[in-house]
């Protein structure tokens, strides 16, 4: 028998479809395990039907489908599994919210978001798919939102 | 069609609909007489501006000025925040709080862009960004557009040339929005260093209009209705050598005009440093003076509608 690289979680959340070379920026995004202390499994670069991708199981923990949508920043075709006794109950694809507040920073140095002020960095949604955000104080647009991950 | 502006925020022209700009310049036509002193209205008597500029200016600062103390309101507020807490350390967001509460409405212009956007949170009063850095300058783009309203009927059907840094330069980016906005043809050129950027050029054609881009100058003159010239400002370039690969690159003069169509209007929002010859001034075509007035009626109906205030 063909052994999984990859064994089932009995229990937990499963992130399937990260983009590839993502899983770890997702777990960062996710504050995991600072936020945790599951065991955590990552896949990358993992052979699938359409490519690529990467896979991180969060094991006896089912994380709330609201938080995990920011990843959909830099995975916006990730899948989220809630897994119960080795079954898929539940699947949802990430949905990216209208706004994105203290993840990003913003890519322009003089924007007021950068300085000592007393502000989270705020972006509002432009476009699901590529995902596009602007910079809610500056207006500008982030060409590389994933290098730009708090 | 009767709308509300009472304690709304002036921070970026794209808060506002076509509608409601239309609706401001309307009123602005009205503010006319106000502006030249030939009549009196005590809309503003007992408000207070404060008039915050931690960057120079002489037409904002001014004529928001200019503008509150013709509606009969005063003015508190500093040009030059080195005089201010702010060199103490002091954070914006504490100093908006201070104005707010010392005052009725509050005018900022801030180097850095957002910062009016920051402002208006802080603020419960309401806040008018008078420009900041290289982001928004909604109060110069509304003059802008009274003046081409008032001079040409229309801002649709013509073609606006926008010319010189259209990279750094504020102006050109809330108007290029604007003007696409209101169906006007756009045509930008700038040295190549200096190009729209590509945020501008997607909103424009989000409205429906293709802006056209160029370095020749004379070929755009040719079907110029409306020629916007900016200033290559050295303030907002990251090292000097770049400035000084630019500057002087465009330079408005007779020789210049005599490609131009007979009713070409000029329009600068000033300074202007060496990008248009002075012996443009006395012809038909330069109506960048003008178009400096026109910042105080225009200033004066936001501040107007914005409190609440207005002509009957």
């Amino acid at each position: 028998m063909k052994k999984l690289k990859i064994t089932p979680i009995k229990n937990g959340t499963v992130i399937d479809h990260i983009t590839p070379g993502f899983a770890v920026k997702v777990l960062h995004i996710l504050e995991i395990p600072k936020s945790s202390s599951s065991v955590v499994s990552v896949a990358m670069n993992v052979k699938s039907k359409l490519g690529k991708k990467d896979i991180v199981k969060v094991e006896n923990r089912e994380l709330d489908p609201r938080e995990v949508d920011k990843i959909s920043l830099i995975a916006p075709k990730a899948t989220i599994n809630i897994i119960r006794d080795y079954e898929v109950i539940e699947k949802h694809r990430v949905h990216l919210p209208d706004e994105i507040i203290g993840i990003v920073t913003c890519s322009n140095p003089t924007c007021i978001s950068n300085s000592k002020e007393p502000v989270q960095s705020r972006f509002l949604l432009v476009n699901k798919d590529p995902p596009r955000i602007k910079c809610y104080y500056c207006e500008r647009e982030p060409d590389d939102i994933a290098e730009r991950i708090i | 069609m009767k709308m509300s502006f009472t304690n709304r925020d002036i921070i970026s022209i794209k808060d506002f609909s076509k509608q409601e700009i239309t609706y401001i310049l309307n009123y602005a036509k009205k503010m006319v007489p106000y502006a030249k002193g030939e009549k009196n209205a005590s809309l503003m008597k007992n408000k207070i501006l404060s008039s915050l500029f931690y960057e120079p200016s002489t037409r904002t600062r001014l004529s928001f000025e200019s503008a509150m103390h013709r509606l009969g309101g005063r003015v508190i507020g500093f040009a030059d925040p080195t005089a201010t807490s702010q060199k103490k350390g002091e954070s914006l967001a504490d100093s908006i709080r201070m104005a707010d509460s010392y005052s009725d409405v509050i005018v900022i212009r801030h180097p850095q862009e957002g910062a009016a956007r920051l402002a208006a949170e802080f603020a419960e009063v309401p806040v008018l960004n008078g420009g900041d850095g290289a982001g928004q300058h909604p109060t110069q783009c509304l003059l802008d557009l009274f003046t081409i309203l008032t001079e040409r009927k229309n801002i649709k059907g013509n073609n606006v040339v926008l010319l010189g840094d259209l990279r750094y330069g504020r102006t050109v980016h809330s108007l290029a929005y604007a003007l696409a906005l209101f169906g006007a043809d756009l045509t930008f050129v700038s040295p190549d260093t200096l190009r729209m950027p590509k945020e501008v050029i997607a909103e424009c054609k989000d409205l429906g209009v293709e802006p056209s881009s160029t370095s020749n100058l004379d070929k755009a003159m040719k079907d110029a209705d409306v020629l916007y010239v900016t200033r290559i400002q050295r303030e907002r370039f990251p090292d000097a050598e770049e400035y000084n690969k630019v500057v002087g690159t465009y330079k408005v003069d007779l020789e210049l005009l005599k490609l131009a169509k007979k009713n070409l209007i000029i329009m600068h929002p000033l300074p202007r440093v060496v990008e248009i010859d002075p012996a443009i001034d006395v012809t038909p075509y330069a109506l960048y003076f003008k178009q400096a007035f026109n910042g105080v009626p225009v200033r004066m109906a936001l501040l107007s509608l914005i409190l609440g205030e207005a002509l009957p």
